[in-house]
């Protein structure tokens, strides 16, 4: 549905998208993942045809966004980081406005019109001004905006931003009801909504592609070892790191001990095993049995979070693997 | 064509639900209201004095009331035409609302067209609220008409041609108050260039002179019309639209 070959943005001193490539199959629900500046608003933008590349290619449902771009906007729903919205305008009158720029006519119109108020959960405010409305009522009305004339890519720059947790949750609901139907491309700095909402992981670093696989791979892919992090309290107020710290590298199986934070006579270490042995019962074991404090134990799940930090963060050590293509 | 028509009605929409149109009309009818008043009495003034003095010469509605208020007119759309562009593009652009327009498929001329018309549009419902005034000559007088139809004309003409101008300097930034500000100072230079040709008749000053939008009008005020002048504005018009397309072209090739 969206191929994106070679794609480059550079403006006077900067290269803003340095030869992206990446492929999106009909359907799928894509995170595009990177820091702030990693060049994911202007990738957007290109594929949206409001800027266009320095070099490269990208197509949408076939069109090249820079040959013909007026068959590519007819296929693209698109939300802008702040929802594009007059507010002056009611909601009704807004949607019916972008609606027919579209090219909605008549009765289509007004049949889209409330079918996207249902399914955006804005039919309550129809009548009020944008500009009164709450950000989450901004941000429902955008995406109502982006797919009035049922396209079939929607390309969503950061829709959760600024939202509080459960207008958060409400938007990522909604995204992922729409994946059905429309082929999504949705940009975000926050790893658990990725981890939540997107089947494909596309990480963009500083311009430049650093990862696309799925999610699943991704994580499988940083979790080769198990880390565990470990509480521990002494019992009479005082607690010795060092003594701890060996006693928890004698643990079988225990590769590396490191002390993350110490609280008084509290302790929290981060244990790495080796790879494919299981040290949890182990190490509580050495712990109690060494007359401490077992606080709390619990595995270090390797987030995307740090998959993430590992490949932008740190370019010497992160994996220098090719780019996987995603596959349909 | 369709979608210069929901542009427009848009823009429309948006000077006539804010108080925008609506303080427009009021200063507008208010200023225009004054300068009618004072031409009345100075034309009330001279035609007693005229009969006083024994030998009373014909004076003319148009002559002494109509052609002071037409010129009058052009003076005031100086300050009316930057408070109706400047928000056309800048505040859309501070909004982010122009990526919605620029990736709706929608060609750039249309958004352009739609809006200017739109411009046009609140400009000729201040023009109909300058007609009150004139509606009182007719009961009370008898003027004649075309003059005044043919003096209308040219102001429409010039205004169009000043927000084609403001259209484009609104589409240079984001900020309101420059785009009114330059859009002001613009058109105030454009209307006074003429005054060069008092003392000067070198080819530059020629020149200058032939740009001054004033120096055009006064066709239009004598109840003329007259096919150069008519051309000037319109290609006054269609270069300022153009350039307002070139504008919205480099947004998308430098932003």
């Amino acid at each position: 549905m969206i191929k994106v070959s070679q794609l480059t943005k550079r403006y006077a001193r900067t290269t803003a998208v340095d030869q992206i490539s990446f492929e999106v199959a009909k359907g799928q629900i894509v995170g595009f993942l990177g820091p702030n500046g990693a060049g994911k608003t202007t990738t957007m933008r290109m594929l949206t045809c409001f800027l266009p590349p320095s070099s490269g290619t990208a197509t949408v449902a076939g069109f090249d966004v820079l040959e013909q771009p007026m068959d590519v906007k007819r296929r693209i729903g698109y939300l802008p980081e702040t929802p594009p919205i007059y507010p002056e305008m009611e909601t009704s009158e807004y949607l019916q406005f972008v609606g027919s720029l579209k090219g909605l006519l008549g009765v289509e119109l007004t049949k889209r019109i409330d079918y996207v108020c249902q399914r955006c959960a804005i039919a309550d405010v129809k009548t009020k001004l944008l500009g009164k409305l709450s950000k989450g009522y901004r941000q429902r009305v955008g995406l109502a905006q982006a797919i009035i004339h049922n396209p079939d890519v929607l390309i969503l720059d950061e829709p959760t931003a600024g939202l509080d947790p459960k207008q958060i949750n409400e938007t990522r609901d909604l995204i992922k009801d729409l994946a059905g139907e429309h082929t999504i491309i949705l940009s975000t700095h926050i790893l658990p909504e990725v981890e939540q909402t997107c089947e494909q992981v596309i990480i963009v670093n500083k311009g430049k592609l650093v990862a696309t696989d799925s999610v699943r791979n991704l994580q499988a892919r940083a979790r080769g070892a198990e880390t565990v992090l470990v509480e521990v309290a002494g019992r009479n107020g005082t607690l010795e790191v060092p003594i701890v710290q060996t006693k928890l590298e004698q643990v079988a199986g225990v590769s590396r001990v490191f002390c993350k934070q110490q609280v008084d006579s509290r302790a929290i270490f981060e244990v790495e095993s080796k790879k494919g042995s299981f040290v949890r019962g182990d190490v509580a074991r050495a712990v109690v049995e060494s007359g401490w404090d077992l606080n709390e134990l619990r595995p270090a799940a390797m987030s995307l979070e740090e998959v993430f930090l590992q490949l932008t963060g740190n370019e010497a050590t992160a994996p220098q693997e090719t780019p996987v293509e995603v596959q349909a | 064509m369709r979608n210069v028509w929901i542009i427009c009605q848009k823009e429309l929409r948006s000077y006539f639900a804010s108080p925008i149109a609506y303080i427009l009309l009021i200063m507008f009818g208010v200023v225009f209201g004054f300068f009618f008043w004072n031409a009345l009495g100075a034309f009330v003034f001279e035609s007693i004095q005229s009969q006083m003095s024994g030998r009373s010469f014909p004076m003319n509605v148009n002559e002494w009331i109509i052609r002071p208020l037409l010129q009058n007119l052009s003076v005031v759309n100086l300050f009316f035409i930057p408070l109706i562009t400047m928000r056309l593009f800048a505040e859309e652009k501070r909004t982010g609302t122009i990526e919605l327009l620029a990736t709706s498929p929608v060609r750039d001329i249309g958004i352009i067209l739609g809006k200017w018309l739109a411009a046009l549009a609140l400009y000729a419902c201040l023009l109909l609220f300058t007609a009150i005034n004139f509606a009182f000559l007719f009961k009370y007088g008898n003027p004649d008409w075309k003059p005044l139809l043919v003096g209308y004309l040219g102001v429409f003409l010039l205004a169009g041609a000043l927000l084609a101008i403001g259209t484009f300097i609104s589409s240079l930034t984001k900020n309101q108050i420059i785009a009114g500000a330059v859009t002001f100072g613009a058109c105030l230079l454009l209307y006074v260039f003429g005054w060069v040709s008092s003392y000067d008749t070198a080819t530059w000053a020629r020149v200058l002179s032939y740009m001054s939008v004033a120096t055009h009008i006064e066709s239009f005020e004598k109840g003329v019309i007259d096919s150069k002048d008519a051309v000037f504005y319109v290609s006054v018009i269609v270069l300022g639209l153009f350039f307002t397309a070139r504008s919205m072209e480099s947004l998308r090739w430098r932003s």
